[in-house]
């Protein structure tokens, strides 16, 4: 299969609650196999639009969308969408690690066990590669038994993105997904992220710019529910082309 | 946070502008020091130079410090490479300046070969590039660095003037060949003080338009 360059088109989309529009008409591509950071102040509506890209918003009954998110070309917003099969390609890990309340190994396991792999040794296999993947197989290996809860808060969010990847998704969502943890667990998630790039794409929603610089090929900047400013990283936070951008990354805002 | 930051900020433009106007004195001194035979304004200016030389560690060690500690990012960011690079640029200036005054020093033993020309024209066309380069770093973008950038063809220019003049007058007379030699030096030395203006100059068209137009065909926009 010829890779596309953009997994995600997202076109003249806007996501609504009730009357309160939270995200306003953006366009934006997701290049595959790259990191994109989306930032901007609280309420931007970066993480309505990072959980729109597998339909999270769903979840919320006053939501409702327009516009459109094609998903290697098919636009995931289409009634006929598999929502279930959407949510394993396009994995998600959250702000605080939310580990199921049960074993490590039970923790990775369980996406593959539901969508029905039942045999033992390809179960042990899948949760092996996914641990490793993470860069948690050495520490945990001896404690696959143990509550995926009794592991450190670093621990615990490469748990939640080993059980991501054991669905073997195309794409993660990572909603400020060191927001919780210290600065040696948060340069692991780091190091990580930027290791899983070259097989998963990554979009991810962080507060921390020096983050984004450090991790992303691409930023966007949001503000207001609009799509300010997107563009290379480096372009972004060397020589923003957009006040408003410039004002933000500069502290100088309002 | 910054409010502390942008006090910090203007207070490494003031370094830089304080910076920029001991070098300029340094040039103009030293030039006066030649022309005017006075080996005492020399010594001032070499003697102050390590003044010079102490002020652009401070603002670099400053510069280290904010990048460390505030983080700077897109205009702040361009803004403390800028300092930077423009402190060096001046520094060099400095040693020059040094330079012209030792070489001053030196001829004010000599009886005078002729009077000078193209040497003062030069010191002060340089010395307006350096204020001019500064003055556009401190009031932001405008059509003056791009001007500075120009006039540093004047000077190129008069410097080959100087060394054709002097290179006729040492084929007419070689005994006059090491005072000849010693104003070409001179003349070299005031060719790359402007050069070095011109890399402020052409740092501030970075820090306000975010591109590097060292190395190319002045653009002619701003």
């Amino acid at each position: 299969m010829v890779e596309e360059k953009n997994i995600f088109g997202i076109r003249d989309f806007s996501i609504y609650y009730v009357d309160f529009t939270a995200v306003k008409n953006v366009n934006l591509d997701i290049e595959t196999n790259k990191i994109t950071a989306i930032i901007g102040p609280s309420g931007c509506g970066k993480t309505t639009l990072l959980r729109s890209l597998n339909r999270m918003n769903d979840l919320i009954i006053t939501c409702r969308v327009t516009g459109q998110v094609l998903f290697r070309g098919v636009d995931i917003y289409h009634r006929d969408t598999d929502v279930i099969e959407l949510r394993r390609r396009v994995g998600m890990v959250f702000q605080k690690p939310n580990p199921f309340p049960s074993s490590v190994y039970e923790n990775v396991a369980y996406g593959p066990k539901i969508r029905g792999v039942k045999k033992k040794s390809e179960l042990d296999e899948i949760v092996e590669k996914a641990l490793i993947r993470a860069g948690l197989w050495k520490e945990v290996k001896d404690k696959l038994n143990e509550s995926g809860l009794s592991l450190s808060g670093g621990q615990m969010q490469r748990l939640c993105i080993a059980r991501s990847l054991a669905q073997g998704p195309e794409v993660i969502l990572f909603d400020e997904p060191t927001s919780a943890l210290d600065p040696i667990s948060t340069a692991n998630i780091e190091n990580l992220l930027q290791e899983l790039q070259k097989t998963v794409t990554i979009v991810i929603v962080t507060h921390n710019m020096q983050q984004a610089a450090r991790i992303s090929n691409y930023t966007a900047f949001m503000y207001l529910g609009e799509l300010i400013e997107f563009g290379d990283t480096d372009t972004i936070f060397v020589n923003p082309q957009n006040k408003l951008t410039e004002e933000y990354l500069t502290g100088r805002f309002g | 946070m910054t409010a502390i930051f942008d006090e910090e900020l203007n207070a490494l433009k003031e370094k830089i502008l304080k910076l920029g106007c001991m070098v300029e004195n340094a040039i103009r001194d030293s030039v006066k020091a030649l022309v005017e035979r006075d080996s005492e304004l020399s010594k001032e200016v070499i003697k102050k130079d390590h003044l010079i030389n102490a002020l652009d560690v401070g603002i670099d060690e400053e510069c280290v410090r904010l990048i460390a500690l505030r983080q700077p990012m897109a205009r702040d960011l361009r803004f403390i490479t800028t300092a930077m690079k423009i402190t060096t640029d001046l520094e060099r200036m400095g040693d020059f300046a040094v330079n012209i005054a030792e070489r001053a020093m030196e001829l004010n033993e000599e009886p005078q070969l002729k009077s000078f020309v193209n040497i003062p024209k030069m010191a002060e066309i340089a010395q307006s590039m350096v204020r001019d380069a500064l003055d556009s770093f401190v009031t932001g973008c405008s059509r003056l660095p791009y001007e500075v950038i120009k006039r540093d063809d004047e000077v190129d220019d008069l410097t080959v003037r100087n060394f054709e003049e002097l290179l006729g007058l040492m084929i007419q007379d070689p005994k006059i060949i090491p005072l000849a030699v010693k104003r070409t030096y001179i003349a070299k030395y005031l060719e790359r003080i402007a050069d070095h203006a011109t890399n402020i100059a052409e740092m501030v068209i970075y820090l306000c338009k975010g591109k590097m137009i060292r190395h190319m065909e002045l653009p002619e926009s701003e």
